[in-house]
């Protein structure tokens, strides 16, 4: 097990690397710098300015210099655009948001397609079965950018239950809106997944024999067939975390939350790179950890997983 | 004299039962697609969107980048879709055809669908069996690049891409392309994996067929069915990549527009009671991706009958 870990974690260093060296690449690629602009500057206001953020330094010593900041101190450099403001604060500021909102449509999906799911291999071709089929091929044509105008659409104009937007501090009411768009496609995978793979447990012969022990149902599919019925569940849950951190970028565009995903669209636009690279290599960073612990937790769950 | 003619019939009736031809397996996949309602249905609407998309600016009374500036900003009164001013499903809030406009953008849509998909196909179908076919040490390396690209959050990545190189079609295309394969290549590798243990491989190897020939002559061959139903399935995330980019507003730009930019600019203006301008891109999008999903299940269910 723990050399499994080491073995993991050796190839999710260079994963990362590949990716600070992909953006990098792109940056130096890119036609023009972040300070070319219509009116040209003096010479010597330019060689200024290239010196405070490091730019007249060879290519290798620029991405030495990134990497070692970002690695020993959590240091992601300054914003090309705004000159008072870091990508840290970017980063402090937004990323809070995101998570709150992220972590509570991480539940609901898990939650309400688990539950959906089971309700539908328990009751297999009753309407509940093709109710939860229906609603899982629907929500797969609905992604988060099509759910945002259409509840801001529901619930704010025509019902006028919820704020359009904001975050006002995390209220309650300014959250079920974004969450409710963010989980709903990965809710109906979610169901999707459970469902034929509690339909391959119950059929199989150890729930044949909880049943012929004499066990209630409910306790055979709590204690017997929910575990095993759950690995296809956890392995689909890294592309999801992914998916999730990238649907806040519509989010937060739609909902106007402030979190991360605001930041990137702005400096997006703005051609704010050091901001982009930052949020980038953030995200990728956290989906290299959370696949890692998804597959830790895969092959501790699962017996049959040789490490 | 002549036999008669009962007889002669009799016999070519005989000639032609002996002439029943055995059924390939297309022809299988074939039979068992047609009876698939979903599908068959699904295919049918997705003839019709590409004949829209294709044909639909020839019925179109207005050009898409044609503004007409008395109805700019009063689309909510006077640019309601109606067939006596020519603008079948209204006018946008700069005054412009929003029929000429979802015809454009469903065009682009599917045309990145097709794109993605092609190059997963060429690409990852050739990188999974090269990988599967020679197996060892090269395996291991290319399989491992495809993990470390796979988590890899590409989205920004694609997104940092177009902010730097600028926001083309062109950009767009190697974005997607650049993600596509991936998922095709793990596929493709998998299945090289059982067939190159068959005997008509061995028979190959055994008369000295060179590897590359093997690979392309007799491994893809015997791959294409599931590349197919794959490919399929790809198309519906690939329109969902390029319509997410375009309604943040970093895909496609003016005069050009897509699905995601048009459904962007009506969710943008549904507050002033505009609600035409986000139904009608919604409704293609939506039954674009419907129609991918079913043909997609029905062709997997048809080419590929052990996995369901």
């Amino acid at each position: 097990m723990f050399s499994y870990i080491i073995r993991r974690l050796v190839v999710a260093v260079p994963t990362l690397l590949i990716l600070i060296i992909i953006s990098f690449v792109l940056m130096f690629a890119a036609p023009g710098g972040p300070f070319t602009s219509e009116r040209a500057l003096p010479d010597a206001v330019m060689a200024n300015v290239m010196e405070r953020y490091g730019l007249d330094q060879p290519y290798w010593k620029q991405m030495f210099d990134y990497v070692t900041n970002i690695v020993l101190h959590f240091d992601f450099g300054p914003s090309f655009q705004y000159r008072d403001r870091t990508v840290n604060d970017v980063i402090a500021q937004g990323f809070p948001v995101t998570l709150t909102y992220g972590f509570w449509s991480f539940v609901v999906a898990i939650v309400v397609g688990v539950s959906l799911g089971v309700a539908a291999a328990i009751r297999h071709n009753t309407w509940l079965d093709y109710l939860a089929v229906g609603i899982s091929i629907g929500a797969q044509v609905l992604p988060n950018f099509v759910m945002a105008p259409i509840l801001l659409l529901v619930f704010t104009l025509w019902l006028g239950w919820l704020p359009g937007g904001g975050w006002n501090g995390g209220q309650w009411n300014y959250v079920i809106m974004p969450v409710i768009a963010l989980s709903t496609s990965y809710m109906a995978s979610i169901a999707r997944i459970t469902r034929s793979s509690m339909l391959e447990v119950l059929n199989s012969g150890f729930i044949r024999t909880a049943r012929a022990k004499g066990l209630p149902t409910s306790r055979i599919i709590i204690r017997h067939a929910l575990k095993p019925a759950m690995l296809p569940v956890l392995s689909y849950l890294g592309p999801a975390f992914v998916a999730m951190i990238t649907g806040s970028v519509v989010v937060d565009v739609y909902f106007s939350t402030g979190g991360i995903g605001q930041f990137f669209v702005n400096s997006a636009f703005n051609r704010d790179y050091s901001v982009i690279m930052g949020i980038t290599i953030l995200v990728g960073a956290l989906t290299i950890l959370f696949n890692l612990l998804v597959d830790i937790a895969y092959a501790w769950i699962d017996p049959k997983i040789r490490y | 004299m002549f036999p008669e003619k009962a007889v002669v019939d009799g016999l070519a009736d005989a000639a032609h039962l002996a002439e029943v031809q055995g059924r390939s397996l297309w022809k299988d996949a074939r039979i068992r697609f047609f009876r698939n309602k979903a599908a068959v249905a699904s295919l049918v609407v997705l003839i019709a969107i590409g004949i829209f998309a294709v044909f639909g600016g020839l019925i179109a009374q207005y050009e898409r980048d044609f503004i007409d500036f008395s109805l700019m900003g009063a689309n909510q009164t006077k640019g309601t879709p109606s067939f006596a001013t020519g603008h079948y499903f209204g006018t946008d809030s700069s005054g412009r055809d929003l029929f000429a406009r979802t015809v454009q953008g469903t065009r682009i849509s599917l045309l990145v669908g097709l794109v993605g998909a092609g190059v997963a196909v060429v690409v990852g179908t050739l990188y999974g069996a090269i990988a599967g076919y020679f197996g060892g040490r090269i395996d291991g390396i290319m399989m491992r690049t495809v993990d470390i690209l796979m988590s890899i959050p590409f989205m920004f990545v694609l997104i940092l891409m177009l902010v730097i190189f600028g926001r083309s079609i062109l950009m767009l295309f190697i974005g997607i392309g650049l993600i596509s394969w991936l998922d095709m290549a793990r596929i493709a590798r998998g299945q090289t994996l059982t067939i190159k243990n068959k005997e008509f491989v061995e028979a190959a190897v055994a008369t000295g067929v060179s590897p590359m020939k093997i690979i392309l002559r007799h491994v893809v061959p015997n791959l294409l069915g599931i590349v197919i139903v794959y490919a399929t399935l790809l198309i519906p995330g690939m329109i969902i990549t390029e319509s997410f980019i375009s309604f943040i507003g970093l895909g496609v730009s003016e005069p050009n527009t897509s699905l995601g930019a048009l459904i962007s600019a009506g969710a943008g203006q549904m507050q002033y009671g505009v609600i035409w301008q986000l139904l009608f891109p919604l409704f293609f999008f939506i039954i674009t991706l419907f129609a991918f999903f079913f043909v997609g299940d029905g062709l997997r269910d048809a080419l590929d009958p052990k996995d369901r």
